[in-house]
């Protein structure tokens, strides 16, 4: 499974979890639009630390927070890289 | 200070009139207590402690028993050391309790301390001896806290604040045994030992390296009647399976937020028993316990009169001021221990529902999930809930979002030993459960099955801090 299609799942996986409406999932959809609130980021980012031991955000400090989906995708595909 | 009228402990177990049959037991040993009259197990002459102030440092919590009634109303201080506390700890507690001479079998804490203080042993052996009758020291007894986290302070107590008016004491039909789960060199096992002494009881002692069962087993031999211990204790207890060991009369919770789970695991257990709850603190004293059956306690408690314990709820934590609370802390540094009117705040978090008050967890220990708080106790009370759960823990997780996320820990029960796809369906369960009576962010992100929760020293469960 490739990165992106792991972040999709866990997106789709919390948002039902949550009971969450969420937007058709682009990688231009603004993440504060996207339906999640931040409980669900937060789960997320938990999820992906666990299933693919990335945790970018916590990385380093001086991290710039992603603001659309497209931006979340690639901030954990360069950590894979 | 003299106190003429002063009744000292060995006034209250009153050696040379007790019953033949009375006791002090530990795994190796059974004592007599109308043997305690006219003989001694220390090295020296107790008279030779005269106004010093002692440290006990014990391997065996009968040895400090004994030291305790031969030493109050003799000594100045004596600075009860708790089993499994840190070398510098002692060291810093034989300063700031100007400790004179220790008293050991040889082991405790004070084994791994280099130090020049005199040293007498005591030992089980009773040797003969002229018992000094005067015994008017009020004897000020120093005690570790038990937090689970940080230093421990030392709280200041006598014999009147720790014997206080004990207005809880069940009634007995017959001879009470006692028994506790704590150590007696904690406040709630030290409470229970002087119940046992002052009542007219026998005392049985726990072992550190003593399995559960098979203390369970010797308390049933000995013939114990009433028994306490932590809500960690008593899980772990159930989770032996030989709680039908014994038959208790009397079974008693404290030292943690009592779920209704536990109640009703041990009620079943013991189905004559009294199974009540009781909430003390080293510093606060014994507040109060409930002995309905159900977790919380009446809301009529707080700021009722006339009981000679006063409860408050202030900024959502319970307040006590009685007689039985702490004087002071010892040492330089040490801070205040009540507020100007003599309340001390107990850090012990309350919520409000129906008519009852509930604990909700310890003011340390709350998890701020993105600004709004977690109390890990209550997200375990509902965890608890589920049949197959045994016990469980909530601790929080570092998150780049929310600053932290809630995540559990649970042991199943032994009979509930399912692979793995079974567990994550009971997972599903408690999910669910949770959804369903907690807020979004209270609910745990994860859940984890694991083999068994560290429980402390002190009975507590071990919590990582937050």
């Amino acid at each position: 499974m490739t990165v992106r299609s792991v972040i999709l799942e866990q997106i789709t996986r919390v948002g039902e979890q949550q009971r969450r409406q969420l937007a058709p999932l682009t990688d231009s959809l603004p993440l504060l639009d996207s339906g999640l609130d931040s409980l669900c980021l937060a789960i997320i980012v938990a999820g992906l630390d666990d299933e693919l031991g990335l945790d970018p955000l916590s990385a380093s400090d001086d991290v710039e927070f992603p603001v659309t989906l497209g931006e979340f995708i690639k901030l954990y595909e360069n950590a894979a890289a | 200070m003299l106190q003429p009228s002063r009744r000292s402990l060995w006034d209250l177990v009153a050696p040379e009139a007790a019953s033949p049959t009375r006791f002090l037991a530990d795994p190796q040993t059974r004592i007599l207590v109308r043997d305690l009259a006219d003989s001694t197990t220390l090295s020296a002459k107790p008279e030779t402690l005269r106004g010093l102030s002692v440290m006990i440092s014990t391997d065996r919590q009968l040895l400090t028993a004994l030291a305790l009634i031969e030493l109050d109303g003799i000594a100045r201080r004596i600075v009860l050391c708790t089993p499994d506390l840190s070398p510098a700890f002692v060291q810093s507690a034989m300063i700031d309790g100007e400790v004179d001479v220790v008293v050991t079998d040889g082991g405790g804490p004070t084994r791994e301390v280099d130090h020049t203080l005199k040293t007498i042993r005591i030992g089980t052996r009773l040797r003969e001896t002229h018992v000094t009758a005067d015994r008017s020291v009020d004897t000020e007894w120093i005690l570790f806290t038990s937090g689970t986290t940080g230093r421990p302070k030392l709280a200041m107590h006598t014999l009147t604040s720790l014997v206080g008016p004990l207005v809880d004491n069940p009634a007995a039909g017959r001879i009470p045994v006692w028994s506790t789960f704590y150590d007696i060199r904690r406040y709630g096992g030290l409470q229970i030992m002087l119940r046992a002494l002052a009542g007219g009881g026998s005392q049985v002692f726990s072992s550190a390296a003593e399995p559960v069962a098979d203390f369970l087993k010797r308390a049933g031999e000995c013939g114990v009647t009433h028994i306490s211990g932590t809500p960690s204790h008593w899980r772990r207890a159930l989770m032996s399976g030989a709680t039908a060991s014994m038959a208790p009369d009397y079974v008693r919770l404290s030292g943690e937020a009592c779920d209704q789970a536990i109640l009703d695991s041990l009620q079943r257990a013991y189905p004559h028993a009294n199974v009540a709850h009781a909430f003390a603190s080293t510093e606060a004293g014994v507040a109060f316990d409930v002995r309905d059956g159900k977790a919380g306690f009446p809301a009529a408690l707080i700021d009722a009169k006339g009981s000679g314990v006063e409860m408050r709820v202030e900024d959502g934590s319970l307040r006590i001021r009685s007689s039985r609370t702490a004087a002071r802390y010892l040492g330089d540094v040490a801070p205040a221990l009540s507020n100007e009117v003599g309340f001390i705040d107990t850090g012990d978090l309350l919520e409000l529902r129906g008519d009852r008050y509930y604990f909700i967890g310890r003011r340390e220990g709350i998890i701020n999930v993105g600004g709004q708080k977690v109390h890990p106790e209550a997200v375990e009370a509902v965890i608890n809930e589920h049949p197959a759960v045994s016990v469980s823990r909530v601790s929080a997780r570092k998150n780049p979002i929310t600053g932290a996320i809630v995540v559990a820990e649970i042991v199943l029960k032994p009979t509930a030993t399912p692979a793995n796809a079974e567990f994550q369906a009971i997972v599903e369960e408690i999910r669910k459960l949770c959804h369903d009576r907690l807020d979004p962010h209270q609910v745990p992100v994860t859940f984890r099955e694991v083999p068994s929760i560290e429980v402390a020293a002190s009975g507590k469960l071990v919590r990582p801090r937050a």
